[in-house]
């Protein structure tokens, strides 16, 4: 569930890179746990950047991280 | 927070204590109540930082995760705010101050709320930060 209509599949392309973990993310986006925790729950919506660094870290498009679909 | 408000609310217990013993002349008033708040602003940030200490080494033993030592983007809008909500409530404060003066009330009472919205201030901002964090922001 998201607050904003921001979906992601963090949790799933994590699991899909050997299992990494939420810390694993989150050292090398260079942010807190706490932060990756919110954002999978769909607590928090990155910023831009943050956005891009996650999609880098799994090597994907960032279209595959995150997707919109508006609140009616 | 609670701590906080326990050692804020014994020193304004002590200051009170102390000021009704004495019978001061307005001017006297004003400036016991001034040196109140000019002691109480250091008083409020030592206890800040012992209790962050405090927690610190509280949370290492219990969850053995060390505290990240930086704040992120989300840290920095939550501190945001909690910091605008508890301005918001120190400005409402301020004003009670002002219109206590201005229905002819002594200073003193000018003084408390001034404290009180101080005080109110900094639950507001704990309670913000407590529940953009659970929440979300």
């Amino acid at each position: 569930m998201s607050k904003h209509g921001i979906h992601n599949h963090i949790r799933k392309l994590r699991f899909e890179h050997d299992e990494m973990t939420q810390q694993q993310l989150a050292d090398q986006v260079k942010v807190t746990r706490q932060t990756i925790v919110a954002i999978e729950k769909g607590k928090y919506s990155p910023s831009l950047e943050l956005a891009f660094k996650i999609a880098k870290v799994f090597n994907t498009p960032l279209e595959q991280v995150f997707s919109y679909e508006p609140e009616l | 927070m609670l701590s906080m408000i326990v050692v804020l609310g014994i020193y304004y217990w002590s200051v009170f204590e102390r000021f009704n013993s004495q019978v001061m002349t307005t001017d006297e008033q004003l400036q016991f109540w001034s040196k109140a708040i000019l002691i109480a602003i250091p008083v409020s940030i030592i206890t800040k930082i012992v209790v962050m200490i405090i927690f610190v080494i509280i949370n290492y033993i219990i969850t053995r995760e060390k505290m990240a030592g930086f704040e992120d983007e989300r840290d920095k809008l939550i501190e945001l705010k909690a910091t605008r909500n508890s301005y918001i409530i120190f400005g409402i404060g301020f004003f009670v101050s002002l219109a206590v003066l201005a229905f002819g009330y002594p200073p003193k009472y000018m003084f408390i709320s001034i404290i009180l919205g101080g005080i109110a201030s900094e639950i507001f901002d704990n309670l913000s930060k407590f529940y953009y964090h659970r929440k979300g922001v």
